[in-house]
């Protein structure tokens, strides 16, 4: 009886695991197996990868991209705003961080129909890559300002700027001499937050792409409606190549930042 | 404000031969740094009011631009149709939401009270899907329990699941499992080893400590994580587009308005709805929890 | 209660053995300190008594004739006061002393009579329905005392009962502890590595080194007459006098005692009140600092030995740093004991 109480948590841990862990297995078998119906006996091949690429490596490529340039405009935005909401710690501030992290509690597809509504009659933008990047870069940008922000407010800004200052530091030196070597580990573990994220986001991407620019995600929805099961499931497979390396070197940069905080 | 105090003691070139540097000598250090503090904050500012304020502001005026005005929030409530669909989605939101909290809870104890071989390996497959879309989660339901999914395959009853209510649950439940275990896990870790130890030499058996002790230690922790679970399921769309269940979930009706109907007004009107439900939602749970929150994915 | 521990002993995982076989025997009513520096297996003894670690095969814990090292912690009925407290956050005062009466299942009433009772024997009674942030330190180490006597262990375990204070509240405090742990009349065993709070509040210490216990005994025993030179280092601060032994004289650098009896191969300490400055005396030495301290002043020596030595003075006036003076120290002051071992 006790050992079976003292059990349950295992049970429930393993049954979690197998639940998150099987449909990934089977996504990567099926995208290697020749003919999923018939199972493995069918044999092993990279036929179907080879489709994906021919299919859809200008969507792998756009969303790369897409990725790079949100890093670009989250760090150019991000950082600096950052710093000054440190400095600021003031009503304001906290009314500014709550207005840049509404993306993150109103649904991707309410943003998304707003952005259409605003800007979607501009026909040159509503048809650039820059359009999709906006959805983006309001998704990510949350996660830049708040990790920089909380490896900033473990340091003693004012002290260290007043160093800096006192031996002749103008506030642009202080800002690149002193605030952002500071802030590196949150700064890089925000970075790959956002290449993360962005070449995950489907939500706001779906709405605001048009057929000409389709990132990863969207060419996944693309192949689960109208490609066979073992295509659909080799380009998981890629989409999975790219996005777990990632997400473990944001782990680790994540910890990272939080150990220097300490 | 920053202020170096300097502003009222007059420079003292005595002190050196050489001048001191423009920044101390001037009087408007303060004021300067003020500038350069704004200037910092500028881009982002523009780019927010721009691309998220003026747009929601845009949104919400839009909702009322249809024949029926402001009482289309009404007909939301007088359509079977959207207030189906809108007890729908909170019904399956909170399931899914009570669910993640079980069973996360129970693993990340688990996993923070126990160091065994292979612990790491059930770590990371745990959150492994953080950051996976949507789309993807829903690909992977219909690989468990689609037609010609697992389930289907190894049990002979004709089981398929993956397009009804119970794949959508499983979705977002899949969606939801990784980030309330995170979560809970940094609050389990942070609790003090001691305070079970105490409750023991009291003579509490180890169900009274999980009840007594460890829940209320960490009950901010999953207030935080419950609504994180709750707030991303109200609003998942890729995971029920994918699935492309005939179960009306609030964003797919809201997507069907949109684009297929063109009925612009009452797609933002219910945007309105379910952005306004899920933060208020994590507001409260924030003043609850006293923790920062996001949805997030 | 009385409580005999046979052949306790801890070898940590990888190794390292925590604690040697250990007897030890406390009789009822009695307050028993294991004094020691840390590391020195203080900790994991009283954490074996309580139940929280297992000891290595082959250990008896016996509580009045009744054998309980097999029984878990939840079951030893004992009572614990932790370093840091552990007080529930989540509960009142009132609801963390009664905490181990409600797992009991004690109808209410009885809770709450026996709370009320332990509550104004701690004086608590102002804060009884406080939540535990806002008790100050002090409150914080009664209401840990309160918990722990509440359910009427067999004995009291406390692990650093004080050391979570500021210095000035500790010494106030002790007195306080003292008093309380003997109007409960309870067996206990407290850890400290701090040797004035062991003299203050047991019957008896152990010193411990080096996962053993070096010697047991009264404070004042410990104090007169210490087995080890660690037992006399850590109890009453006693300096070495490193030079040549010869018979019953100890030749010194700054000049040559009579011991009370032959002393080869053994170490020769003594205690900072007991040099004594005597223009008549055998030794010189150097003054190298004077510290003033209110009632008496602290000299600091060179040249008497190859270390520094530190001498007691009172009186209105002392020597200056740099004056030369004479020492002397009653044979009978001198710490003669056995050489090396621990340190």
């Amino acid at each position: 009886m006790k050992s079976l109480t003292r059990s349950i948590p295992m049970v429930v841990t393993l049954l979690a695991c197998a639940f998150l862990f099987i449909p990934i297995m089977q996504s990567v078998l099926a995208g290697l197996t020749v003919n999923y119906f018939r199972g493995l006996s069918s044999g092993l091949t990279l036929k179907w990868v080879g489709q994906v690429w021919q299919l859809y490596s200008s969507s792998i490529f756009l969303s790369i991209w897409l990725a790079l340039a949100c890093l670009v405009v989250t760090l150019i935005l991000g950082v600096p705003a950052a710093y000054a909401l440190a400095r600021n710690p003031g009503r304001a501030s906290r009314i500014l961080e709550e207005l840049i992290s509404l993306p993150l509690a109103i649904p991707g597809l309410a943003i998304a129909l707003a952005l259409l509504q605003l800007y979607g009659s501009y026909h040159g933008f509503r048809t650039h890559w820059s359009f999709i990047l906006i959805g983006h870069v309001l998704y990510t940008l949350p996660f830049m300002v708040r990790s920089t922000l909380s490896v900033l407010a473990t340091i003693d800004l004012t002290t260290l700027e007043e160093g800096a200052a006192s031996l002749g530091a103008g506030p642009l030196r202080r800002f690149f001499d002193i605030v952002v070597p500071n802030a590196l580990p949150g700064i890089l573990a925000g970075a790959l937050t956002v290449v993360t994220l962005s070449i995950g986001e489907f939500n706001l991407t779906w709405m605001l792409h048009t057929p000409y620019l389709k990132t990863l995600p969207v060419g996944l929805a693309d192949s689960y409606a109208s490609m066979r099961l073992e295509v659909a499931s080799a380009y998981t497979l890629v989409f999975f190549v790219i996005i777990v390396p990632l997400l473990m070197a944001m782990q680790w940069a994540s910890a990272r930042a939080q150990r220097n905080m300490q | 404000m920053p202020d170096f105090g300097w502003g009222a003691v007059p420079s003292r070139p005595s002190l050196s031969d050489r001048p001191l540097p423009d920044t101390l000598v001037s009087g408007d250090v303060a004021v300067k740094q003020r500038q350069f503090l704004s200037l910092c904050l500028l881009p982002l500012v523009i780019f927010t009011l721009a691309f998220l304020a003026i747009p929601i502001a845009r949104l919400f005026l839009a909702s009322g631009e249809s024949a029926d005005g402001w009482a289309i929030y009404l007909r939301i409530l007088q359509t079977p149709r959207y207030l189906s669909a809108l007890m729908q989605t909170v019904v399956v939101s909170l399931a899914v939401t009570a669910a993640a909290l079980v069973i996360s809870t129970t693993a990340g104890l688990y996993l923070v009270r126990n160091q065994f071989p292979g612990r790491n390996v059930l770590l990371s497959t745990l959150t492994l899907p953080l950051a996976f879309p949507g789309v993807v989660v829903g690909f992977l339901i219909i690989l468990l329990g689609g037609r010609q999914g697992l389930v289907n395959q190894i049990l002979p009853g004709y089981w398929v699941f993956a397009y009804s209510v119970t794949g959508l649950f499983l979705g977002y439940l899949y969606f939801s499992i990784p980030r309330v275990l995170l979560t809970v896990m940094a609050a389990a870790e942070k609790i003090d080893p001691t305070l079970e130890e105490a409750a023991k030499t009291l003579g509490a058996p180890s169900w009274r400590i999980v009840t007594d002790i460890l829940l209320p230690a960490l009950s901010p922790a999953l207030i935080a994580a419950g609504a994180i679970a709750f707030a991303t399921a109200m609003g998942a769309f890729g995971t029920a587009f994918t699935l492309a269940t005939d179960i009306d979930v609030l964003p797919m009706v809201i997507y069907t308005e949109f684009t297929l109907s063109a009925n612009i007004a009452m797609a933002s009107a219910l945007s309105v709805v379910l952005g306004l439900v899920t933060w208020v939602l994590l507001l409260i749970a924030r003043s609850l929890s006293g923790e920062t929150i996001a949805a997030g994915g | 209660m009385t409580l005999t521990l046979t052949n306790i002993a801890k070898t940590f995982p990888g190794g390292t053995k925590g604690l040697l076989p250990t007897d030890l025997e406390i009789a009822k009513g009695e307050i028993l300190s294991l004094l020691g520096p840390s590391g020195c297996g203080k900790s994991t003894l009283l954490r074996i008594i309580a139940g929280l670690e297992t000891p290595d095969a082959g250990a008896r814990i016996v509580f009045d004739g009744e054998d309980v090292t097999q029984q878990s912690v939840e079951t030893r009925k004992i009572g614990m006061v932790f370093q840091s407290y552990a007080l529930f956050p989540n509960m009142s005062v009132r609801g963390n002393i009664g905490y181990g009466l409600k797992i009991q299942g004690l109808p209410k009433a009885d809770i709450d009579r026996r709370v009320n009772e332990v509550i104004a024997l701690c004086r608590l009674t102002d804060y009884a329905d406080r939540a535990i942030t806002v008790l100050s330190g002090g409150q914080r180490q009664r209401v840990a005392l309160a918990r722990a006597m509440a359910p009427r262990p067999r004995v009291l375990l406390l692990d650093e009962p004080l050391s979570a204070l500021d210095a000035a509240l500790r010494g106030q405090l002790r007195d306080e502890l003292r008093l309380l742990l003997r109007q409960f009349g309870i067996t206990a065993i407290f850890v400290t590595h701090d040797q004035d709070e062991a003299m203050a509040i047991a019957d008896r210490v152990a010193v411990m080194s080096l996962g053993e216990v070096a010697q047991i005994g009264t404070p004042e025993a410990l104090y007169r007459n210490p087995a080890t030179g660690f037992v006399a280092r850590f109890v009453g601060d006693a300096m070495p006098l490193p030079g040549r032994i010869e018979g019953d004289q100890l030749h010194l650098q700054g000049g040559v005692l009579n011991l009370p009896e032959p002393a080869d191969g053994k170490e020769v300490l003594v205690r900072a009140e007991d040099i004594r400055i005597d223009p008549t005396g055998p030794i010189t030495a150097r003054v190298e600092a004077v510290t003033f301290l209110g009632t008496h002043y602290r000299i600091a020596l060179a040249g008497a030995t190859e270390g520094p030595l530190f001498a007691l003075h009172s009186g209105l006036s002392a020597a200056k740093p740099g004056e030369n003076l004479r020492l002397s120290i009653a044979a009978e002051s001198l710490l003669i004991l056995p050489k090396g071992g621990t340190t």
